[in-house]
């Protein structure tokens, strides 16, 4: 497979876990200032460059939206029918799985919904990937990828009914998910924390020995944050196993990305940390496993960070929270509605000859049963047990947080019809 | 942290500065002997040090982290606030950031004025999640240390710059930890408590000397060591016995430590108080260069506030 899109940055390929590049063995050549800072050649003629003028990097593309593969060579071989099959079962569950709980938010059955529309091969391209083993760090639009690592429809259900099934015990928001069984650290509302997170977790995989790395998904919002250009430093100097995977969809909620920045994009930005990087087109599910597959390669053996900007389009609104008509044409949506990464997929079964429209229907109705069952079985479970409020804030409970939890206990026997406690397990 | 990184083959010392010993040489000969990759350099940014901090300590390693002075923390405040402190909770324990381990230097140094001097224990007293210790001097320094970062949760060990190089002890070789969550009596006495924590300590013995030669005043001093959680036993165990009580800290007045330890004394102490808690703190200004001897709340203060106390 020949990817001449990903940036290379070493031309020999370090395979030593800590052979560190040391910029005071750069020999001083004629011409070239010694300044510590740069190892750069004098230039006697004044040139202000312009960023302008760079050509912006390249979007790199498999399958077109006829589902269509334009590059065959380019084509992953060891993907069998059977894995794009699943891949595509998946997508439609989660997409199914979107439409029923933003339904549930409207009609005041969970607090909060954020769907996925349109960045579903995003999420499955990068996941199939991966191994298993290695760690993901994710912002909140990504549950495809936890999903294809094994979190159940009735995982993602309890989590959004804040139900005793839920593994984060009914105390954050909805979507806000976590699996210590699939290496998915739990999600939290701060944008770009997870990303200095995953550089930490990569360094500490190197450190324990582990041919692992780490993925650590973020939006072209987020990487406005103070965060994100702090964890590409870290990265980069401390030469971690780390694959940074931007989700460009064009908007931060209203935001639309001219006034989020005024470089090329995000991808732009890895040169300057010295981070290997490639542009990939995010509704072409090959095209995203492939970057992410030789990404995943690239920074184990060489140990060093690699930044993917998926290029893709937020379909659906921001959140339950927000109508998105307000800041957006219809016709833009409309426009991205006809390409989007499963209706591109579908094509391309189609056009292989091992997909048509009886069992898309047959398909639709099955999922369509499960994340039914899954949504009624979630919403008849209890609340967690009322223990499990003072629970995790230290591995052990101080004494004056007991004293709290028996104040509480103690008003609530006091007033137990103001409260809902029945909703509660014991 | 030698016998740290010695015990513990995953530990990692990191920081600005720290490589060629830290800019207080608190790391000094630790990468030699435990390697490059173990004792390292970071970028020049506070909240990616805790970023990377809590990566390292979610993912089986044992962090400890320095940020240069306390006063350069509020860059990291965010990932210390929202991501270290609420780990554990929001997984429902699932994932934790416990072996990590923040240290900064913290307090006034005679000279450090706005930015080499400040006292940010409240802020994160506020902040349920996080552990807050400060050792008075170098055998409790050492024993906290070490029990911090092996302690199952993240802990910010603020260590009194002003102290480095004045406190001279004997010190154990030897590996040993202290108790975080307990308070020391470090002298008893039977007329009125006196509560303080970190280099305050000093000021307070002095302070309590002084009350016992030129007033005949028995007070009971009180380390604090751990700031939150607090002891709240062993305080009111002491305070129900004399009746009076003294807090001090340089860190400013208003909602400061002394604040929410006078607070809980009145309510778990009220039938037994003789007079008002008093505060002895620095004032509600920024820490001022040139106006350092008249900000803190040095001895003279805090035998001011006994005797107050004690004439209530």
């Amino acid at each position: 497979m020949a990817l001449a899109g990903l940036a290379r940055g070493v031309t020999a390929p370090r395979l030593a876990l800590w052979s560190r590049a040391l910029s005071s063995t750069t020999p001083t050549l004629q011409g070239m200032s010694n300044f510590p800072g740069a190892n750069s050649r004098f230039v006697h003629e004044l040139n202000l460059k312009r960023s302008i003028d760079n050509e912006p990097e390249p979007c790199y593309q498999i399958m077109n939206k006829e589902g269509v593969i334009v590059t065959p060579d380019e084509f992953p071989s060891e993907i069998s029918q059977q894995n794009i099959l699943d891949w595509y079962k998946l997508m439609n569950t989660t997409n199914q799985m979107d439409q029923l709980l933003y339904n549930a938010q409207r009609q005041g059955r969970i607090s909060f919904y954020m769907t996925a529309y349109g960045e579903e091969g995003t999420h499955l391209g990068s996941a199939a990937a991966l191994d298993p083993e290695d760690v993901v760090y994710a912002q909140y639009r990504e549950v495809g990828v936890l999903m294809y690592r094994g979190f159940s429809l009735k995982n993602v259900m309890d989590q959004c009914y804040s139900n005793s099934g839920d593994l984060g015990r009914g105390r954050q928001m909805p979507v806000h998910y976590g699996s210590a069984e699939h290496n998915f650290h739990t999600i939290s509302s701060p944008l770009a924390t997870q990303l200095p997170q995953a550089a930490g977790a990569a360094y500490a995989l190197k450190t324990r020995g582990k041919r692992n790395c780490v993925i650590c998904y973020f939006g072209d919002g987020s990487a406005s944050e103070g965060d994100s250009s702090v964890a590409l430093n870290f990265s980069a100097t401390l030469d971690c196993p780390v694959i940074y995977f931007c989700r460009n969809n064009g908007y931060a909620i209203s935001t639309p990305t001219k006034d989020q920045y005024r470089g090329d994009g995000i991808v732009s930005r890895a040169a300057g940390f010295g981070l290997d990087y490639i542009r990939v087109d995010g509704n072409d599910v090959f095209a995203v496993y492939n970057a992410v597959k030789i990404a995943r390669e690239r920074t184990i053996a060489e140990q060093r960070p690699v930044l993917i900007e998926a290029m893709t389009y937020r379909i659906g609104h921001h959140s339950t929270s927000d109508d998105s008509s307000a800041y957006r044409g219809m016709d833009e949506v409309d426009t991205f509605s006809q390409d989007t990464p499963i209706s591109r997929l579908e094509r391309y079964m189609t056009n292989q000859g091992f997909w048509d429209e009886e069992k898309e229907a047959e398909l639709q109705k099955t999922i369509r049963k499960e994340v039914r069952k899954e949504f009624a079985d979630a919403e008849a479970r209890l609340k967690p047990s009322m223990r499990h409020m003072f629970e995790d804030v230290y591995a052990d409970k101080p004494a004056r947080l007991q004293r709290q939890e028996a104040e509480m206990h103690e008003h609530l026997a006091k007033y137990p019809d103001d409260y809902p406690t029945n909703l509660h397990e014991a | 942290m030698d016998l740290a990184l010695t015990r513990d083959a995953n530990a990692c010392i990191f920081g600005e500065d720290v490589a060629f010993g830290g800019v207080f040489r608190c790391s000094v000969g630790l990468r030699e002997k435990h390697g490059a990759h173990r004792v390292f350099n970071t970028p020049l940014s506070e909240q990616g040090i805790a970023g990377f901090a809590i990566g390292l300590a979610s993912n089986g390693c044992t962090a400890v982290a320095e940020i240069q002075f306390a006063d350069y923390i509020f860059p990291a405040f965010d990932q210390i606030v929202n991501e270290a402190a609420k780990y554990r909770f929001r997984s429902g324990g699932q994932f934790d950031c416990g072996k990590l381990t923040f240290r900064a230097p913290y307090g006034c140094v005679g000279h450090g004025g706005l930015y080499h001097s400040q006292s940010p224990e409240a802020q994160f007293a506020h902040c349920p999640g996080i552990k807050v210790v400060i050792p008075r001097g170098p055998v409790q320094a050492k024993g906290l240390l070490l029990a911090a970062i092996e302690h199952p949760d993240p802990v910010l060990f603020l260590e009194p710059k002003f102290m480095y190089r004045a406190a001279v002890e004997d010190v154990p070789a030897d590996y040993y930890t202290l108790p975080l969550d307990k308070a020391e009596v470090v002298q008893e006495g039977s007329d009125i408590t006196l509560i303080g924590y970190g280099s305050q300590l000093q000021i307070l013995k002095a302070a309590a000397k002084r009350a016992h030669a030129e007033l005949g005043v028995s007070c009971e001093v009180i380390d604090l060591r751990t700031i939150n959680p607090f002891d709240e036993e062993t305080i009111a165990a002491s305070v129900i016995k004399t009746g009076r009580c003294v807090v001090a800290h340089e860190a400013p007045l208003t909602a400061g430590m002394g604040a929410e330890l006078s607070s809980t004394i009145q309510e778990l102490c009220f039938l037994h108080l003789e007079a008002p808690v008093k505060r002895v703190c620095g004032w509600d200004t920024p820490f001022p260069l040139v106006y350092e001897p008249y900000y803190v709340p040095d001895t003279n203060r805090c035998f001011e506030a006994i005797k107050e106390t004690i004439n209530y």
